[in-house]
């Protein structure tokens, strides 16, 4: 039974270039304070463009009513459950948004002089000094934008150490669960990728991964907490591993949110690692960006952070451009840095202790879906799991339901879908985050809906696979899409 | 919930993790504060930072004024608090907003096809290189110096561990746009791709179809760089390039101490298939209706792995919808406008100075003065932040600073900077 939701009109809408009409104005300018230029003897004709063919002409009404209108038709954390694995979708508190808007922080130039910039100077050291707390590690760069950009930097930063020593050697090692820009990082890095197959009980391999290493491997890449959700228990032992041949450990911090205040990646013999603070510390994801991704380290590695880095001089900060070890930028200026506010605001506001409260209630929910949902899905590992949990079609696929269908049906019970098809080492894998945002009240009716999906499957397996039909967007054509791409609208 | 999953206490939930692993001690970390005290907080921090200066800073990064409407859309929690729209019967709307986004950038560019952003132009830099690396099949990277400094830090960053040697090539001294003979004796049958940026680092509307010309007579592709999108309101589309990496930073995304920005990649169609990052595309849905969904995934890393186009996963969305609201309030006739004042502000304050080079110049310009430091020091005192000294990045104009005007500067205070500096 669908309790949650039931259907409402929704408002149809075209695109801006159909809506638009000639001489619609939605803007204001004030009068100009200096005297009007002719474009033309200033640039040159020919650097003159004539006016921008199909560009929207419409009303300041027609504007708003448009986007809102749009809006309407995506789902969305404020909406409910949004129980996407490995893309941590919590609540994003809106005092961050109040914040990272305050005039003197959203209007500061980087190019400002560094003693009219100490407040944006001091924000950064302190969430700097934070992450390395919760991380256990001994220096952070903020520079990099996101967790695939993170990764870039934390390998470059691995074969720059390497390189120094004498050897920035040839090989990364990847876990077959990895998620797909891991080897996507490497191969930018100059790295050759050697895929690791998980054991039996869906962890790292030891015993292969001791086979594997040699003067060759610069480092391994884990997730840990892996993409089943399952803590890598060897871990320790990977990193002696590891080091006992010089290789390092790079650890993707997309599952931090099982482990702010229980376990720091520092104290587990990572030597490199990146947070995702659109994940773990609530900025919001914003319908794919921006996102923002420092990256932790050991204090070997400290000298080849990208420039500048924060330093203290005298009362003040400043930046040291000065280093010739480092791998140089990785990007323009400092970072993302009004997402660097937002993920301040939400250290602060939770403390230490709020934090691990947080991570315990996040895996207390993916706990509590797994007790409720075992009898009906296929679980393929028993490990205990933390913060996600991922089920398998294995049941539904007999009767030709496949969790692709699985998903667009939960849509219909009023919930965005888990994680389809992911990791690849399940097949047919529902990966299911609920974060530590939900209660136990929407946690029961994402149960309810599961649990009266898996039903549905075995009564009338075709209402599931022709699903969903309480959208306004019935189940859209993909494979069309990508045959035929139309990337942009053209008058017809 | 706990007695549901048999436990009895929350610690059990972690019982299986290495003893080793744990930590034993409390975060080191202050508790938790009230909404009232992170206001607080963030309130002091900006007060030690710039307050009630007018600015003539720009190299990158511009003051313009952000449409009401803008945060009025961002602000909604559907398209905050929304996933990347993988799920395209509940993402329609985030969907179609990037199908705008597409077109919009391919009307301002001249170029067929837009990607649904980069983390910011400098990045947008070496993705568009790895680009005409694979399409080209040749390493070699001819770069201006007149592009942005920063930028090209990145690109070395990034082409460092790809083998892939840049070289730069330098600018005519009295003019300040390319020098295209220096061009034409480093470009070679091995160069994948040559960069120039338009208007270049110091303002200058540079040579972009002559650009083109050489590269094209020497089979590599010319990508034209971008960092102050206003320009395009105005000024030629750089139809003649091959690939377009820009920044769009100055439609109504706010300064914020550098980002986050949103940067694009736009190109000819015939090199869709060598594109980084997210596309949407228009299809349909069951019922017939017009619909959108990400497409031509086959690109990128979560399908391809190692051999994907980039790493890139997350963007800039949320920016890139801030920049979807901007081109929509200013439409055809305001960004053209808007373009105008820009024109006129930056020509108003050069006519009372002299800048430093003879080119053509949209809304900055560098201008000669025994030390600009001293220049900004006694501007401070103006609660005016002066431009951006040179020395720092181009040693030969340790005597000049970059100035920026736009649509936000006031008369009054361009007549203090001319007295200052005159």
């Amino acid at each position: 039974m669908i309790s949650k939701v039931r259907p409402h009109l929704s408002q149809n809408e075209s695109l801006l270039f159909e809506r638009s009409s000639p001489g619609k104005i939605a803007y204001q300018l004030p009068d100009l304070d200096v005297l009007p230029v002719d474009p033309i003897a200033i640039l040159g004709v020919e650097n003159v463009r004539s006016e921008i063919p199909g560009f929207p002409e419409v009303s300041e009404v027609e504007a708003i009513r448009h986007f809102t209108r749009l809006s309407t038709w995506n789902y969305a954390i404020d909406h409910g459950m949004y129980p996407l694995g490995s893309c941590t979708m919590k609540y994003n508190p809106r005092i961050n948004e109040l914040v990272a808007r305050i005039e003197g922080l959203a209007w500061a130039h980087p190019y400002q002089p560094e003693a009219l910039a100490q407040g944006s100077m001091e924000v950064m050291a302190r969430l700097e000094a934070a992450l390395a707390e919760i991380s256990g590690m001994d220096a952070v760069t903020l520079q990099p934008a996101a967790g695939a950009h993170g990764e870039l930097t934390g390998i470059l930063l691995i074969r720059a150490l390497l390189e120094k020593r004498g050897n920035p050697r040839k090989k990364i090692l990847i876990p077959d669960s990895a998620h797909g820009t891991n080897p996507a990082t490497a191969a930018i890095a100059g790295y050759a990728v050697e895929n690791i197959a998980s054991s039996a009980t869906g962890m790292l391999d030891v015993s292969a991964l001791a086979r594997l290493v040699d003067r060759d491997v610069a480092a391994l890449m884990v997730t840990n907490p892996n993409t089943l959700g399952v803590f890598e228990e060897n871990i320790m032992q990977a990193a002696e591993i590891l080091h006992a041949k010089g290789a390092m450990l790079y650890m993707d911090g997309a599952n931090m949110n099982a482990l702010v205040g229980i376990a720091r990646p520092g104290d587990f013999g990572v030597d490199v690692l990146h947070l995702n603070l659109h994940k773990t510390f609530s900025t919001p994801h914003g319908g794919g960006g921006p996102g923002a991704g420092p990256v932790a380290v050991k204090k070997a590695f400290e000298p080849f952070l990208p420039v500048p880095r924060l330093k203290r001089s005298g009362k003040k900060w400043a930046y040291d451009y000065r280093r010739k070890h480092s791998i140089g930028r990785v990007r323009a200026f400092y970072g993302n840095f009004g997402v660097l506010v937002r993920a301040l605001a939400y250290i602060l506001a939770h403390g230490g202790p709020g934090l691990r409260n947080a991570t315990v209630d996040a895996v207390l929910n993916a706990v509590y879906i797994r007790k409720q949902l075992e009898p009906y899905y296929d679980l393929p590992y028993a490990s205990p799991n933390m913060h996600e949990v991922v089920f398998s079609d294995d049941r539904q696929a007999k009767a030709g339901v496949r969790t692709g269908d699985l998903a667009k049906r939960l849509i219909d019970y009023g919930f965005h879908p888990y994680t389809v098809s992911f990791p690849m080492i399940v097949h047919g894998a529902l990966m299911i985050e609920p974060t530590e945002t939900e209660g136990k009240l929407e946690l029961d009716q994402f149960i309810a809906a599961m649990i009266s999906i898996a039903k549905e499957v075995e009564a009338d397996p075709q209402l599931v696979k022709n699903a969903p039909y309480g959208t306004r967007t019935s189940r859209v054509d993909e494979v069309t899409a990508a045959r035929k791409p139309v990337l942009r609208w053209r008058p017809s | 919930m706990l007695e549901a999953c048999g436990m009895a206490s929350a610690e059990e939930l972690f019982s299986h993790l290495p003893e080793a692993v744990r930590l034993k001690r409390p975060l080191d970390l202050p508790a938790g504060i009230s909404e009232y005290e992170i206001v607080d907080y963030f309130r002091r921090r900006a007060a030690e930072n710039a307050n009630g200066y007018a600015s003539f800073l720009g190299a990158g990064v511009y003051h313009h004024f952000r449409p009401v409407l803008v945060d009025a859309v961002v602000s909604r929690g559907e398209f905050l608090t929304s996933y990347t729209p993988y799920q395209a019967e509940i993402s329609q709307g985030t969907l179609t907003a990037i199908f705008e986004f597409q077109t919009m950038i391919c009307q301002l560019t001249g170029m067929d096809v837009a990607n649904a952003s980069m983390y910011d132009g400098s990045t947008a830099v070496p993705e568009a290189v790895s680009m005409a690396v694979r399409s080209t099949g040749r390493k070699r990277v001819l770069v201006a110096r007149s592009v942005h400094p920063e930028y090209r830090e990145v690109l070395r960053t990034y082409a460092r561990h790809q083998g892939m040697p840049v070289e730069e090539f330098g600018y005519l001294p009295e003019a300040g746009t390319i020098d295209l003979e220096e061009l034409d004796r480093k470009i070679d049958d091995l160069t994948a791709a040559v960069i120039v940026q338009s208007p270049n680092f110091f303002g200058i509307v540079d040579r972009v179809k002559a650009a083109a010309e050489i590269a094209h007579r020497r089979g590599a592709l010319l990508i034209v760089v971008f960092t102050e999108a206003v320009s395009l309101g105005l000024l030629e589309p750089p139809a003649d390039a091959d690939i377009v990496a820009g920044e769009l930073q100055s439609f109504a995304i706010s300064p914020s101490y550098g980002g986050p920005f949103a940067g694009i990649i736009a190109t000819r169609e015939k090199f869709i298939r060598q594109m980084p990052g997210r596309l949407v595309g228009q299809t349909t849905d069951s019922r017939g209706n017009r619909a959108f969904c990400l497409t031509l995934s086959t690109r990128e890393q979560h399908i391809r792995r190692e051999k994907a186009t980039s790493n890139i996963c997350t963007n800039q969305a949320l920016i890139a919808l801030m920049a979807t609201v901007f081109m929509t309030v200013y439409g055809k006739q305001g960004l053209r406008e808007l373009a105008q004042q820009n024109l006129a502000k930056a020509h108003y304050l050069a006519a009372k100075l002299k800048p430093r080079f003879s080119g053509r110049f949209f809304n900055e310009f560098v201008v000669q003065t025994a030390s600009p430091d001293a220049i900004n020091k006694s501007l401070l005192k103006k609660k005016i932040i002066g431009g951006l000294p040179l020395a720092r990045f181009y040693p030969e104009f340790s005597d000049c600073m970059l100035l920026c005007a736009t649509e936000m500067s006031k008369r009054a205070d361009m007549d203090v900077v001319a007295e200052v500096l005159a």
